[in-house]
This record gives structure tokens, sequence and C-alpha cells, in this order.
């Protein structure tokens, strides 16, 4: 399979069939995964450079994990992001990238776009890891992958977005992807949490979690940024809580079929209870061990191959 | 120009040729497994082990190995190719692997496959079973069951056929 694409820089670039090849790799993958030896040669002498201009733990270690699956060299890189001055400091950062000869980036930043920035000037593949609000394309991916095991197929299931959609790149990016893939898209929250133009994604609004949740296949919560709260975005966590919070009481009135995903990190007794964790209908960790083979894929797939000169 | 090498039934009694030499050089088939190389080794294998487990009580456990994570030529291929992923569900430590494949051309398949399977354990030995032998190797590896030999030149084509995967059995040889 050759990729149309060199990078993966959003969802939103990627057509349905793009989704499923990757998604399908993500299988044999999984696969390797549960050897006695879960490593395979495939990327033997690649280099692959983690660029995490923002904090993460899971992503982070979830590519170069991916990347030592694979036997790619895979090498961490962490700015203080107080002191970047960003445009300037990322051209800079490219041109050292480049000196350095890599086959691949992935990278995260705040500002929206720098992962294209840097697509654009350099000859290494970039992989987009987080780039402000914008996209987060490998989780909407592992997020569709984790779902398919669970339910066959996205199509025609309706799946519910609670939270802060405004400021969540895993949003938008899972909006586009599971839309791609034929579900049906639902987002709640309070007003301040969802973007004005919401309609043009396909999504249908709810302001109320009672009047949506028990009609739904899938509950995707989005975490309370709680660095923004300051912002008074909401009254109180509270009262946020008892509005939008997936409690014991609303999980216990779901029908068991119901699978909850989370990005991750869960701001437990906010968006979720902590009981919630011990649900079998939840994937929480699911997703996570999904994120490795999901990034397996997405890097054997963009790194596999030489380039055609 | 294509030629017919070996027909339907040809390939039958050449399976059966290797199944019982399978069996005698093993004295029986007891502690073996069979892994075929993806695709085309798969039913092959199936079919020996279907063979071989006639009138016996021990079920001669099958399994698929594909090589592409393992080959060496990853970085000079063009196109990625797509990953099947392998499926051996036993143990093979200590075990005698009959690793099985269509045909045997330069040997860096059977290189491949040979790391990979290593990497699922230590068996007791591995031995490779083919169903053609066109020559040609640039490796120093040598099947220990071959089915028939085929005189070839390097730019000829060896098509192999199967049932299980394209509907039909049989070998075509075609020159260039």
């Amino acid at each position: 399979m050759k990729p149309r694409f060199k990078h993966l820089l959003g969802i939103e670039l990627l057509t349905r069939s793009d989704i499923i090849g990757i998604l399908d790799q993500t299988e044999s993958f999984l696969e390797v995964l549960k050897r006695p030896i879960p490593v395979v040669p495939a990327l033997r002498g690649k280099t692959i450079v983690n660029l995490f201009f923002e904090p993460s733990t899971r992503t982070a270690l979830s590519f170069s994990l991916a990347a030592s699956r694979l036997s790619a060299h895979c090498v961490n890189f962490s700015f203080p992001s107080s002191s970047v001055q960003k445009g300037e400091t990322l051209l800079d950062t490219a041109r050292n990238i480049e000196a350095m000869r890599v086959d691949g980036v992935v990278v995260r930043h705040s500002m929206p776009g720098a992962p294209h920035f840097l697509a654009r000037r350099l000859k290494a593949f970039v992989v987009n890891a987080g780039d402000g609000c914008h996209e987060h394309p490998t989780q909407a991916l592992l997020d569709a992958f984790t779902l398919r095991q669970h339910l066959g197929s996205l199509k025609g299931k309706r799946i519910l977005f609670v939270g802060d959609i405004a400021h969540s790149r895993v949003a938008r990016s899972n909006i586009i992807c599971f839309s791609k893939l034929g579900a049906r898209v639902a987002v709640c929250g309070p007003p301040t949490f969802l973007p004005t133009d919401i309609e043009k994604l396909g999504c249908e609004v709810f302001y109320r979690l009672d009047k949506i949740l028990y009609e739904v296949d899938v509950v995707n919560m989005l975490r309370v940024q709680n660095e923004r709260t300051d912002l008074s975005l909401f009254p109180s966590i509270r009262e946020y809580r008892a509005l939008y919070g997936l409690t014991r009481e609303r999980l216990s009135k779901l029908d068991k079929s119901v699978l909850v995903i989370h990005p991750g990190p869960v701001n437990w007794g906010v968006e979720m209870d902590f009981e919630i964790a011990e649900f079998p209908q939840t994937l929480i960790l699911n997703q996570v061990t999904n994120g490795v083979a999901v990034r397996m894929a997405v890097l054997y797939l963009l790194a596999g191959g030489h380039e055609e000169t | 120009m294509r030629q017919a090498v070996i027909d339907e039934q040809g390939l039958k009694t050449l399976v059966s040729q290797l199944a019982s030499d399978i069996s005698r050089r093993n004295r029986g088939v007891k502690n073996l497994v069979f892994v075929g190389i993806k695709r085309r080794g798969v039913p092959l294998a199936n079919r020996l082990a279907k063979e071989l487990s006639l009138n016996q009580k021990y079920r001669i456990p099958v399994g698929a190995i594909d090589i592409t994570l393992y080959r060496d030529d990853l970085q000079l291929v063009a196109e990625t190719p797509i990953c099947g992923g392998s499926e051996i569900d036993f143990d093979i430590n200590g075990r005698i692997i009959v690793l099985v494949d269509d045909l045997i051309y330069t040997g860096r398949t059977v290189r491949a496959a040979l790391t990979e399977l290593l990497d699922f354990g230590r068996p007791k030995s591995i031995q490779l079973a083919v169903l053609v032998d066109r020559g040609h190797r640039e490796l120093p590896i040598e099947p220990n069951f071959v089915g028939r030999t085929i005189k070839t030149r390097h730019d000829d084509l060896v098509d192999i056929y199967l049932v299980e995967e394209d509907g039909t059995d049989g070998v075509f040889l075609t020159r260039r």
C-alpha cells in the first residue's frame, strides 16, 4: 500500500479509504504486540524524532514505543514551551532537524499549523501529535480503531461528544474521523464550550446531557481543561459535574452496550466519576494499548519504502 | 511463451510425496508443527498436515507467517507492502517446525521467515519444504524437501496456483 499522503497532518486531509487503510494495517501491528518478542525489524536504521513543545506523557511514550517496536531509533526532544519564540524558533528547529538527517518528525506544538509549517520545509515526514486546538490525528485513528473492535463498523452509529469541544483538538479530529466513517455525531456541553460554527462539521448540538445521553451508542468524554477554568467558561466544577459529568447515576441508567471513551488524562470527579474506570464498557485502557499499534501503522506507512526520485 | 509444468493431478502427487518424505525423515509426525509462509505456503502447509494427520491421533498444528516486516528490501521497494500479520497460536519451543512455501528462488523469503520464527521462540529444529525449487539462490539456504526442481532462467516467471487462493491447481512457466 502506497499511502497517498507523505505526512500525517490531520484527519481532514484523509479520505475514508485512507483511514480504513491505516486501521486495517493496525490489526497486524496489534498482532505483533502480542508476540513473545514484540519487535519487528521493519524500520531498522530509520531515525524518528519526537519534538514536543507541549507536555505529554502517553502520546510521546506511545510514539517512542511504536518506533522501538519497529526497530527504528527514536530521539526525544522536549523544549520548555515558555522560552520558545514560536515562528522563528520553529524554523530554526526545522533547519537543525534537516541538518541531523532524520527520517521522520513527530511534532506537538501549541500553535495550530506548526506541523504543516514543518512539513513544507523538511524532507523528513511529519506526524502531527497535536497542534493547539486544531488536530490530533493519531488520537482519532486509535479511537476509531478501538470503537471498530467493539462495534464492527462505525457506520450509522450515534456518537456523542461531551465537554469542551471548542478547545479540544481531539474533539475536532475525532468528529471529522467518525463522520468520514459514517457515524452520526452529536455534541453536548455548555454554550461556552461549543464553537459557534460547530454545525458545519455536521453535528447535532445539545445543551442538556440527559436529553441525548440515553440515545447514543458511544460517549466520547472530553477533558475539562483545568488550565482554562480561570477563563470563567463555566460557573463551578460542581455545577459542571451535575450538568455534564458522566456520574455513576447517569452510567447506571445507560444501556450496558454503550461504550465510553476518553482521550485522557481524566479529571476524575469532574467530567467522570472514578467508579466508571471499573465498568466493562469503559475502553480507556484499550485506547492506550491500541495507540501504540496505530502509531506503528502510521510510522510504518510513512517511513517504509523509499522516496521516488 | 507460457507452458504448464505441473497439472492438477501432478500437484496432488507432489504434495503426497512431500508428505511421505517429511514423515519418513522424522520417523512419524510426533512433535512436528507446520508453518506456512503467506500466502501460498499456508494452504500447502494445511494440505500436508491434513494428509499426515490421517489415521493419526495427533493433529499437527498449522501456523501462518507473514514476512513483510522482516524483508531485507523494505527500503528498496517504492510501495510499502501491506502487512497481513502472522498467526502462530501454539508454542514452538522444543518443537520441530516444518516451514512450508510454494516456491524457493533467491532464498531471501526463507531467510526472513527464519529470523521471524526465531523471534517466536526456540524450536528444536526447522526444516524447509517447498513445492517447486526454481534455482538462482542468493543465500546459502537449501530446502530439505522439494516437490519438483524446475530449471529456469533469471527472467522466467513461475506462477503457482492453488485452489484455496486461486480457484485452481497448477504450475506454469513463462519464458520471456
